[in-house]
């Protein structure tokens, strides 16, 4: 099966509320795939439906062959073992080091004698060029570095899928550079299979094999980032144009400035 | 009428909902407790923060209590012409009621607090989170050696609290007033019982550990994960807390000293 993870027909929502609705997606073994879109539009959702840590109201998600929502905890942590997954704002555990950070994947998982510990969090540091912070605290770093931290910690039990959350929000043009070549660097290292949930169209598109555009919990456009440059899909113009205005409208839908202002009415 | 029925119904229904989800985290943490003592280590840092936090406070309020209970004891007693009693008196308020409730109150309010502020921003940040997707279980891993190191805290606090109150109840009794120093000693000894006196007092202080420190971790797993969402976790810890030791005291009491 070349599909990692495999979603099909999913519908989620919180309440009335829909998320996603008839979402279908794979994801390729061993590529990098970018899925896009503006705030709101369910791209973290999609995150956290395949570390199955929300279950759809119905629809698949199938990681591996493994129906996530079907699976007991036991055998969720098995195969979360599997993932890594680097949030948004690192997620550092504060109270830890650095060099703990990464090392707490490995404690937790594997019975490895704390001198093989050292040199694997050292080897992982050194791919992020944090080799010589391992001793700092997070609260120590900037935020490019901890999120770099985070991801060597990710990457720690050499997953088959890394999942990023927005990995180059609120980086700096330097930090963002190195943040897409590690990932794309990570990735075919470990010959895994990347999922990137972003919103920045030029570093994404660099390192994507596949796009994904979701709006409003569907997809409403895919394929290579050629392809997505290339697009007549008015979403898709806007989006990667960063047009202000378009199917994504400026205005939160609603009534009016007139008719909030009571003006329809005196005229 | 039917609004009023129906938003009674509603809050009886939330609530016996919260309690339910209050006894399921609590199952499941004690079940997730079980690989605890192969990894005593995180116990024991957590007894080591968690009573290190509250020694100080404890100690301090446990020698002003003393002094408290040797006046007012003794101007009480002296009326009775049995101020030699006062050892004894000091001693048994201390151990039976005053050494575990005060304990509690002030556990709630110095770690629980802190324990609450601790998990409910470790959610804020998506710490736990991004521990169960590193799968490790968060109840496993932060709340249950948190839990019982709480439970083995507070005995051991509300010890010295009593050792350090009878130490109070002496200066002011026997040191500055004048009380006899060997009835001071000998009514106590005589009149405080190892296992009805100490050992109910120990069982309560591990009550209240129990729930002083449950409360507090949940109230901080459950909290909204924003500014607002933990201070009010926080101060929800001292109130529920703070009210549920001093009803487990009367139920205790009650059952142990009627």
């Amino acid at each position: 099966m070349s599909h990692f993870v495999d979603i099909r027909d999913l519908h989620f929502g919180y309440n009335e509320r829909a998320i996603l609705s008839g979402l279908t997606m794979q994801f390729e073994r061993g590529k990098v795939i970018a899925v896009m879109g503006g705030s709101g539009s369910g791209k973290t959702t999609v995150l956290r439906l395949i570390g199955g840590q929300i279950t759809a109201q119905s629809g698949s998600v199938t990681v591996d062959g493994q129906e996530v929502a079907a699976l007991d905890q036991p055998t969720l942590y098995q195969l979360r073992r599997r993932m890594g997954m680097l949030f948004q704002h690192g997620a550092l555990f504060t109270d830890l080091s650095v060099f703990d950070n990464v090392a707490f994947p490995l404690r937790e998982h594997t019975a490895l004698p704390e001198s093989a510990i050292h040199d694997l969090v050292l080897m992982k540091l050194h791919a992020v060029g944090l080799s010589n912070a391992a001793s700092l605290k997070p609260s120590e770093i900037s935020g490019g570095m901890a999120r770099r931290v985070a991801l060597a910690r990710a990457v720690a039990l050499d997953p088959q899928l890394i999942m990023y959350d927005e990995p180059f929000a609120g980086l700096d043009p330097i930090s963002m550079g190195v943040t897409a070549n590690l990932i794309r660097k990570l990735n075919d290292a470990l010959g895994s299979t990347s999922i990137l949930v972003s919103h920045d169209v030029n570093e994404s598109f660099l390192i994507a094999d596949h796009v994904y555009f979701l709006s409003q919990g569907r997809i409403v456009a895919h394929g290579t980032p050629q392809q997505m440059r290339a697009s007549d899909d008015p979403y898709v113009r806007q989006f990667v144009h960063a047009q202000a205005d378009g199917p994504v409208p400026f205005h939160y839908p609603g009534r009016s400035i007139d008719e909030l202002l009571g003006l329809t009415n005196q005229s | 009428m039917m609004d009023w029925l129906a938003s009674i119904g509603s809050q009886v229904r939330g609530g016996l909902a919260n309690l339910g989800l209050q006894m399921r985290t609590l199952v499941a943490m004690l079940r997730a407790s079980s690989g605890l003592p192969r990894r005593l280590r995180l116990v024991t840092d957590q007894v080591h923060f968690i009573g290190n936090y509250s020694l100080v406070i404890i100690a301090v309020s446990g020698l002003f209590v003393g002094f408290v209970l040797g006046l007012q004891g003794y101007y009480t007693l002296n009326k009775y012409g049995s101020e030699q009693a006062l050892g004894l008196l000091v001693a048994l308020s201390l151990v039976r009621e005053l050494g575990p409730v005060v304990t509690a109150l002030l556990f709630a309010g110095r770690a629980g607090t802190s324990l609450t502020a601790e998990i409910g921003l470790m959610k804020a940040t998506e710490q736990l989170a991004a521990m169960e997707m590193m799968a490790v279980d968060p109840l496993a891993r932060v709340l249950a050696p948190r839990f019982w190191a709480g439970v083995i805290a507070m005995p051991l606090l509300a010890a010295v609290f009593s050792a350090v109150g009878v130490l109070g109840g002496y200066i002011v009794g026997v040191v500055l007033i004048g009380v006899d120093e060997g009835a001071f000693w000998s009514q106590m000894q005589g009149g405080v019982e190892l296992c009805a006196d100490i050992g109910n007092g120990v069982l309560k202080s591990v009550v209240f550990g129990v729930a002083v420190s449950f409360i507090a971790l949940y109230q901080g797993y459950v909290a909204a994960p924003t500014p607002e969402g933990v201070a009010r976790a926080t101060t929800r810890t001292v109130v529920i807390g703070s009210l549920m030791v001093l009803w487990l005291d009367f139920l205790l009491t009650a059952l142990m000293f009627s």
